[in-house]
């Protein structure tokens, strides 16, 4: 309980900092590309009905993608890891195409998925999934043979090893790959929605840029402001009751 | 009680760079019911032999058995606790030791039934919700113990188990599984590094050569168990002349072995 305490004093506190930040800026630089904090959250309760809905759509969106990303990409790197000639041959598939920025894609899903809901979730799963693949292969590579081994002892079969070994051991770096995976969602999200579509908050952004209506456009970049912070603490709540062992390994 | 016979057991690891023979046709019988004391110098395959008991690696020549039965896998009342003791970090103290009966697919209810027996006799009930990282060395021991009692074990195989213990700890846990091992009469066989170690719990003790790995010499110690007997006489007996044995096998620094030697002789 003290430690949620903490926590809202800490955001409260942040934020305050950052519209101190935000106020001074727009003050020197007098910009109407920059208006204060006064007009871009009174802009956002002005216009709450119009961006809710917009906001719903977009976190409907990036919360899918991580979902597919996750539960895709998840048991396909615990498996490459553990399984060696698997590895042998799809490990060099997944290294070729790691590196490649999956947002060049994008042309080529909407022509193939059309615009919409689909092609950005496909495009933002697939960033999410090999970040999480990676990651997952990795930390079950690592597992040390000891843990293993003490439950092949107690006659476990594959599955068992990988049910009671191989996922709660990975679970930890899978997480922290899930929490820098969910900052790269929401900026691809970003991007897909203002290049195509005319729904979800990246829209609403562009749209409000395009019509030099800068209040409205900061009332959006806050509402995708709150939704990453949502995300990020919805991982961390469910980090934090899967992986209680971890934090007490001393 | 089962009796574990190894017959003429060769075990080859292959390595990168070449093959290494860990063990070279060991023989080796358990009585049914007795307690084993397994040491050498490291290195020796003490391991690799423990594991080929426990049916986890299959030896390359030779065989092993239990209560007569050729060994091709691990057994369900086998109970195998290793150095670090194999626990689980990301499971509680009851999931832990209740681990062996959930992966055997034992009945639910008993299983709990009998894992809060285990848990209660050695000492950690109040403790079932913690995690293995909030216990104390002695306690996670104790807690690997529970599990073996928990499959209600009758061949229960320690590699090691409380080397990395605190001196106090360590005869407390000693005490520990020599009164499991008085009163359940499990077949035991301990692996270790510690010459009073051996001789407080081992009613015979197998010293082992260098590798690859052969039985050297068996030391018949048929006090073990008896009141007292860290204190007594024969037990300071038994310890040197484990202590000369071992440094014929050049397990032990020199200076140490002319000490031992020196000591065996007087």
């Amino acid at each position: 309980m003290r430690a949620a305490v903490r926590k809202v004093v800490g955001y409260l506190g942040a934020i305050a900092v950052m519209l101190v930040v935000w106020e001074v800026a727009a003050l020197v630089l007098a910009s109407p590309a920059l208006p204060g904090p006064a007009s871009g959250v009174g802009q956002l309760v002005a216009q709450a009905s119009v961006i809710w809905p917009q906001f719903i759509v977009s976190a409907w969106r990036v919360v899918a993608s991580i979902v597919v990303g996750l539960v895709v990409g998840g048991p396909i790197g615990l498996l490459l890891g553990r399984a060696r000639r698997a590895d042998a041959l799809f490990g060099p598939l997944v290294f070729l195409n790691y590196p490649i920025p999956k947002v060049v894609f994008f042309p080529i899903l909407l022509v193939l998925l059309g615009i919409g809901d689909v092609s950005i979730i496909a495009l933002i799963s697939l960033i999410v999934f090999f970040q999480i693949l990676v990651t997952a292969r990795d930390a079950s590579k690592s597992i040390p043979s000891s843990s293993v081994l003490s439950v092949r002892s107690l006659g476990a079969d594959s599955w068992q090893v990988f049910r009671h070994v191989v996922v709660p051991a990975s679970m930890p770096e899978v997480f922290t790959a899930l929490r820098i995976s969910a900052g790269t969602a929401v900026a691809v999200l970003f991007f897909a929605e203002s290049v195509a579509g005319s729904t979800g908050l990246g829209y609403y952004v562009f749209d409000a840029w395009g019509r030099i209506a800068y209040g409205e456009m900061f009332a959006g970049i806050l509402a995708m402001a709150v939704l990453g912070v949502l995300l990020y603490e919805a991982i961390e709540f469910a980090e934090r009751r899967v992986c209680r062992w971890a934090q007490a390994q001393r | 009680m089962p009796d574990v016979v190894v017959e003429d057991a060769s075990v080859t690891y292959h390595g990168v760079e070449a093959d290494v023979l860990a063990l070279e046709h060991v023989g080796l019988s358990l009585p049914a019911g007795e307690a084993i004391a397994l040491i050498g110098p490291s290195g020796c395959g003490k391991s690799t032999l423990l594991l080929a008991m426990a049916g986890l690696l299959a030896p390359s020549s030779g065989r092993v058995t239990v209560g007569g039965e050729q060994l091709l896998g691990p057994r369900l009342r086998t109970a195998l606790i290793l150095q670090d003791f194999g626990l689980l970090p990301w499971k509680t103290v009851l999931a832990n030791a209740e681990l062996g009966l959930v992966i055997r697919k034992q009945p639910a209810k008993e299983s709990r039934h009998r894992t809060m027996e285990a848990l209660e006799r050695v000492g950690l009930a109040e403790f079932i919700h913690a995690c293995p990282g909030e216990l104390s060395g002695g306690m996670r021991q104790r807690l690997a113990l529970a599990r073996a009692l928990a499959l209600d074990a009758d061949l229960l195989l320690m590699d090691e188990p409380l080397s990395a213990l605190d001196a106090l700890t360590r005869e407390d846990l000693q005490d520990l599984l020599l009164e499991l091992w008085r009163d359940r009469g499990h077949t035991s066989m301990l692996v270790t590094h510690s010459i009073e170690e051996a001789v407080y719990l081992g009613r015979k003790v197998v010293v082992m050569t260098p590798r690859p790995g052969r039985v050297a010499a068996v030391v018949d110690n048929p006090l073990m168990g008896s009141a007292g007997y860290r204190q007594t006489e024969v037990f300071y007996e038994r310890c040197a002349e484990l202590r000369a044995l071992l440094a014929a096998e050049g397990a032990l620094h020199p200076d140490a072995a002319a000490a031992a030697a020196a000591g065996g002789a007087a």
